[in-house]
């Protein structure tokens, strides 16, 4: 603690003699905008390596595959099943989670105590924290069992419909799959619904109430409406975390290569994902390569449906009445 | 220590949109001149010109020049940051430094700077600063306590020993009893007689009584209808300003008809 | 005062006492207990869900009767909104249930501090320690280079950035959000095969790959801790002649440090979780690998997922691997929530 000059010293107060912190702000915002330009730069790298490697398996032919044990037909042959099951996954899984969602987001918002509240949603971010591998785990040892006799119930009374047709124990299928997902995707969607509940305008909910609706007939007057977009860009985020997810579908389901709607059979369905952890380590050369292209299609694929999601969030910020 | 300040043909501007339009104006050494007019009339943006706080929001600019005892504020030289060393100012509403003790606000022009100062100093400081700012009586004995632990008002005359820690030559202050009670006002208001001895003060103000209680002089400010700039109607003693006004507009504010 | 008052037409509504709602739910659990221990289908899971149905019908059914067909809809609907919070809570608490059942049996001071050289077949020895390691390495590399760009662009959102290019790293930054795991890790992978040839394997591809998951969750939670400090604070330390890079340093950053720190804490439990991209980059060993810059290494996700599928003994170490990797999971997430609850500068306002 050197006694330097006090700030009251006249001799440092002269205009220009020295520019205080100027060159600290240009170091520090030059800094903080490299930073920000480092996610455009790190968002494209993502691109252009992955097309790097991609590239090979991209333009090879039918033949150039013969070798790799998992590939028949060209790449397109082989992604095209892929990314339906992918696609088949993340859908039954937001059929599922949107319901769920929409109710737990109700209860949190508009039902539960008060004081409660905060720690619901907290209950709710704790399965977001849980890691996806365990949850791999938690489908196969808890959940598979528990849905099997469902499944069995389903597909003996209710077998004439394709969906549910020829049932064999165990449930490693695609539904299974899709039931774990959507537990996954459950806060993520809930977390975006409930701030846009939270945001209906008081006096809208007050005046339905004032007009003596009950809580259910306010909510589908007030907070339904004013929450649609927002519900439905919660879905589109939801879609593209359960597009993407790996390690549950790896562990529960039972992988295929087919293009079909049965739901209830094991060994019909994979997704990219799951199909680019399950081959990767033992592969090398052009096998290593088709794996990354799917992977390419696959962040193709989730950035069109993250964008979209944005959009429309965007748009409802900009038409909503809220702020 | 106290300076005087000349402004002359003052424009501010958002971005396109001309909020206050030539200002021509002085500002005595060692006396309070108080701004008042309706709200949305550009006083506190005048005021906010005169330490470069506008700057603050993107796309404000001054055009025309405000000088202090010969010194261009607005000279292309001049870095803002130092014009606001000689420039305090107290806000609306009282902000002291939520994770600073009572004593580390006071200081907190000299340590947010990183400059360096000695223990006994620091001290000499502190009670200097918050004894001019009528304040030290009352927390003396809880220096460590955190300022956001004070009232009101007391919080607000931390922010005036907060911005004479630092020796400026001028004191703005944009309605600074606008959210405290009568009683508190009542303190800053005695508080600003004292500190006109040693500074020159500028305060914004809504309450008339208050302009009249504290200011030597009163410059009246109105605007014509929203989307037009405001003007300076009239500038003149404080006595004369509520007495005898020589312009309607002023006239009519003061005796309440508008505003 | 000749005129009689004509009658007020008043409404007035039947409801249901207050009871009425527990007293259908216990009829309900009695009748369903009833009729699935006839059938022989007594489970705790047949239970739950078919007398939630006959719970619905019920109260929906006597509310019709008692007082009519809106307020029926209405306990109808709280019914299912209160049904799908516990049908969300269920998962949780299965989960939490069997990982720390099946977990504690190998879980123990040993397991944590042993290696897997020397462990096959049926053998049941064998610990994570390795794993905990390179879990830490991959994690700290990610954190390493995910917080200072993450606060550093968060700082550039909220106190530089304005116009397109704000307008545009902040959608990029949602989109990042989004990123498959795998695909972050086939990035990383790529990444280091152009640059550094096919051989070199290390516990920094995977950090690297984990750092793209991370960054984004970084950004955004500081984003949202300077967005709350407010511009009072800026303001008056500008108005003390603090040039603006020490305000957002000492004033902005050190306002909002609980928060940061609480936000950093809970992006770490996000990304010490996956399993994907380390099972692309860094693979999988027995042994204990010290040197984060060479040779693969064994992470806790990766261990889960390859000893749970070997199956036999190896499931158990998997549980005891899970519980551990559960354990660090929610001791972030509390330690961080503590963080911010416990030392956020306590305002008057």
């Amino acid at each position: 603690m050197a006694t330097t000059t006090p700030p009251q010293d006249q001799s440092r107060r002269g205009t220009g003699e020295r520019a205080p912190g100027r060159l600290g702000n240009v170091i520090f915002k030059g800094i903080s905008t490299t930073s920000g330009v480092m996610i455009l730069v790190t968002l494209a790298a993502v691109a252009i390596f992955l097309l790097y490697r991609a590239w090979p398996a991209l333009v090879a032919n039918a033949e150039e595959f013969a070798d790799v044990s998992f590939i028949e037909g060209n790449l397109w042959e082989w992604v095209a099943p892929l990314l339906f099951g992918t696609v088949l996954a993340a859908v039954i899984a937001l059929v599922v989670a949107m319901p769920l969602s929409i109710g737990i987001a109700l209860f949190i918002s508009h039902y539960a105590p008060r004081r409660l509240a905060q720690l619901l949603g907290y209950i709710i971010d704790l399965l977001a924290a849980i890691p996806s591998v365990i949850f791999g785990l938690w489908g196969f040892q808890w959940l598979r069992p528990l849905v099997e006799p469902l499944f069995a119930w389903l597909s003996s009374n209710l077998g004439f419909i394709p969906l549910f047709a020829d049932y064999t124990s165990p449930a490693r299928n695609i539904t299974t799959g899709g039931l774990v997902l959507a537990i996954m995707i459950v806060p993520i969607i809930t977390a975006t619904i409930r701030e846009v509940f939270l945001q209906t305008p008081r006096l809208h909910e007050e005046a339905s109430l004032a007009l003596g609706s009950t809580r259910w007939e306010m909510i589908r007057q007030a907070v339904l409406p004013f929450g649609r977009s927002g519900i439905i860009s919660a879905a589109m985020l939801g879609l593209g975390r359960a597009l993407g997810e790996t390690m549950a579908i790896l562990i529960v389901l039972s992988p295929g290569y087919a293009i079909n709607f049965f739901l209830l059979q094991a060994g019909q369905h994979n997704t990219i994902a799951a199909n680019i952890a399950l081959h990767f380590p033992e592969s090398s050369g052009i096998a290593v390569d088709a794996l990354i292209a799917s992977g390419l299609i696959l962040f193709a694929v989730t950035f069109g449906v993250n964008m979209l999601a944005r959009w429309i969030i965007n748009r409802r910020a900009e038409f909503s009445g809220a702020n | 220590m106290s300076k005087r300040i000349d402004v002359s043909d003052l424009n501010v501007y958002y971005g396109d949109f001309l909020a206050v339009e030539g200002v021509n104006m002085t500002i005595e050494a060692r006396s309070v001149t108080a701004l008042i007019g309706p709200s949305g009339c550009g006083k506190s943006t005048f005021l906010r010109t005169l330490n470069r706080m506008h700057e603050v929001i993107p796309g404000a600019y001054v055009k025309g020049k405000a000088v202090m005892d010969g010194k261009d504020l607005y000279a292309p030289h001049v870095d803002p940051v130092e014009v606001r060393r000689q420039i305090g100012m107290v806000f609306q509403r009282p902000n002291p430094f939520p994770t600073m003790s009572i004593a580390d606000n006071v200081l907190a022009g000299v340590k947010l700077n990183n400059r360096r100062i000695s223990r006994s100093d620091a001290a000499d400081m502190v009670e200097r600063s918050l004894t001019g700012a009528n304040l030290w009586n009352e927390v003396k004995d809880r220096l460590d306590k955190p300022g956001s632990s004070l009232s009101g008002g007391q919080q607000q005359r931390l922010c005036i020993a907060r911005a004479i820690a630092v020796q400026p030559e001028v004191l703005l202050m944009d309605e600074p009893c606008s959210a405290l009670d009568p009683i508190s006002t009542l303190a800053i208001e005695d508080l600003i007689h004292e500190l006109k001895n040693d500074y020159t003060i500028v305060i914004v103000t809504h309450n008339m009584q208050q302009a009249a209680r504290v200011s030597d002089r009163t410059g009246f400010f109105n605007i014509e209808g929203t989307g037009k700039p405001g003007h300076l109607i009239e500038m003149d003693d404080t006595t004369t300003m509520f007495s005898s006004p020589s312009q309607k507009a002023t006239e009519d504010y003061i005796s309440g008809r508008f505003g | 005062m000749s005129v009689a008052a004509p009658p007020v037409p008043t409404r007035t509504y039947r409801r249901l006492p207050a009871w009425a709602p527990y007293a259908v739910l216990v009829a309900s659990l009695a009748v369903t207990a009833g009729v699935l221990t006839a059938l022989n289908g007594f489970t705790i899971a047949s239970m739950f869900f078919v007398s939630a149905i006959v719970y619905a019908v019920a109260i929906t059914a006597t509310s019709t009767a008692v007082e009519g067909r809106r307020w029926a809809t209405d306990r109808l609907a709280t019914t299912l909104v209160t049904f799908a919070f516990l049908l969300a809570v269920i998962p949780l608490i299965s989960l939490l249930w069997i990982v720390i059942g099946d977990g504690v049996e190998r879980f123990g001071p040993t397991f944590l501090t042993t290696d897997m050289v020397g462990i096959f077949g049926s053998m049941v020895e064998g610990g994570v320690a390795h794993a905990i390691v390179g879990t830490v390495y991959v994690t700290g590399i990610a954190g390493l280079i995910s917080v200072p760009l993450g606060i550093f662009t968060a700082i550039y959102l909220v106190e530089y950035g304005r116009g397109p290019i704000k307008r545009g790293i902040t959608l990029l930054v949602d989109v990042m959000t989004g990123i498959p795991s795998i695909v972050a890790g086939l990035f990383a992978y790529t990444m280091f095969l152009v640059i550094f040839g096919p051989a070199y394997k290390a516990a920094l591809i995977g950090g690297i790959a984990l750092a793209v998951l991370m960054t984004p969750y970084v950004i955004r939670s500081v984003e949202e801790m300077l967005k709350l400090v407010p511009n009072e604070l800026r303001e008056a330390s500008y108005a003390l002649g603090v040039p603006k890079w020490l305000t957002i340093v000492k004033v902005v950053l050190r306002t909002a440090v609980a928060g940061i720190t609480s936000g950093i804490m809970i992006a770490t439990a996000r990304v010490i979780g996956e399993t994907a991209p380390l099972l692309v980059t860094v693979g999988t060993i027995q042994a204990m690998n010290w040197n984060p810059f060479d040779g693969r290494i064994e992470t806790l996700p990766v261990y889960v997922f390859r000893q749970y599928a070997q199956g036999g003994p190896a499931a158990d170490r998997a549980w005891a691997a899970a519980l551990t990797l559960l354990l660090i999971v929610m001791l972030l997430n509390l330690i961080g929530r503590l963080v911010s609850k416990f030392f956020s500068p306590k305002g008057g306002r």
